[in-house]
């Protein structure tokens, strides 16, 4: 019952997934470990899609990979997985609001879990990197060093690093607007 | 009833409305809930807006789920929290169904495998970019840095559930936080 399997996996997602943002990236790669259901450059492509479209980026990415799996229903249900455990459990500490945001405990395992999310979301973007920026095969096919990276992937992700992080005028521009660009750069040089 | 149906639509209009005038994750989310529940709605003021925003972020889930329940529960109770959560979702079960399967039909032009290997180039950045941002406000310490490594480390080289991590670093903050206090 593939709907089942989907609702559960976004549930536990939804559940685990602290910090937002990327957060919900390395449940992502762990259920493509498990079910096979999407292959790691699906959720490449998919991560991209979701950050240059409307809508919170965890929900973006829950229904792409539900419709993917699963067609329309798979998306409505995935959906509905990433966000059920949200609304129970904001619905328990609405009722003891106060308490929850003084809890020494609350505060001690924020303390833990900030930069385990952080080493997670590196963790997944490394796979990232292995997908778009090493040539793994190429490398072993001809034992040359030089051709275990692609050259024009890092060229172009030191231009946008530089663009996204040191120039004023481009730093605070859209995701969207370097997604963009880094396509048509792709159609024309890759 | 009517009034309660009224205002239940009223919740999902306006969070579907925060919805598609958000790009990106949690944090680009403030503007727009600003300028609709704050300024348009006068369902909240400012403050309470920073305070849902602080809990839904330390709080499991989608920071945007999380604070559009809070906000809908708070004006029209449980299936309000439900009613605003649906809302926020909706649009991007509309638009980002209508992509993946244009996707799909697609994806084995040559021209749009060129074009998405160019995206993933900057899926790359974009990452490094958030977790840079991310590192600064949770790596404090040498404590939390080996949290981060250890966590890092791990996921890429071995395949364990990121559920794991996520408890095992919790337990970890606690016990830290925990002895720090009996020392002093």
């Amino acid at each position: 019952m593939i709907y089942l399997r989907l609702f559960w996996e976004f549930f536990k997602t939804g559940l685990f997934a602290v910090g937002g943002g990327l957060a919900t990236l390395p449940f992502i790669y762990d259920i493509s470990d498990r079910t096979g259901w999407f292959t790691y450059q699906q959720i490449a492509d998919m991560i991209a899609v979701s950050e240059s479209t409307p809508g919170p980026i965890g929900v973006n990415t829950a229904t792409y990979v539900g419709y993917i799996t699963g067609g329309l229903p798979g998306a409505i249900v995935a959906t509905l997985g990433l966000v059920t455990p949200a609304i129970i459990i904001i619905l328990i500490i609405v009722s003891c609001l106060k308490k929850f945001r003084e809890n020494r405990f609350v505060d001690h395992a924020f303390y833990g879990l900030r930069p385990a999310s952080a080493g997670l979301i590196a963790a997944a973007g490394f796979s990232v990197v292995m997908l778009a920026l090493v040539r793994e095969d190429a490398f072993k096919a001809s034992g040359n060093i030089l051709d275990l990276f692609s050259w024009k992937g890092l060229a172009l992700a030191a231009v946008i690093w530089v663009l996204t992080n040191l120039v004023k005028k481009t730093k605070d521009l859209h995701p969207m607007f370097f997604i963009a660009a880094s396509a048509v750069v792709g159609i024309l040089v890759f | 009833m009517k009034d309660k149906l009224k205002q239940l639509g009223r919740l999902l209009i306006t969070f579907a409305v925060v919805g598609v005038t958000t790009f990106g994750g949690g944090y680009a989310m403030l503007p727009a809930l600003q300028r609709e529940v704050v300024e348009k709605r006068r369902w909240a003021t400012d403050e309470e807006v920073m305070d849902w925003y602080a809990i839904g972020q330390c709080t499991p889930g989608v920071i945007a789920v999380n604070t559009a329940t809070f906000v809908g529960q708070k004006q029209a109770g449980v299936l309000g929290g439900i009613f605003a959560t649906l809302g926020v979702v909706f649009p991007s079960l509309v638009i980002i169904t209508i992509i993946a399967a244009f996707i799909q039909n697609f994806a084995h032009l040559p021209a749009v495998q060129s074009a998405f290997a160019g995206i993933r180039v900057c899926v790359c950045v974009l990452i490094l970019n958030a977790v840079v941002k991310l590192w600064k406000k949770s790596v404090v310490d040498w404590k939390t840095l080996l949290i981060f490594i250890a966590v890092f480390a791990c996921s890429v080289f071995l395949s364990i559930s990121p559920v794991i991590y996520v408890l095992a670093a919790a337990i970890a903050g606690i016990i830290v936080k925990e002895l720090e206090a009996r020392k002093s």
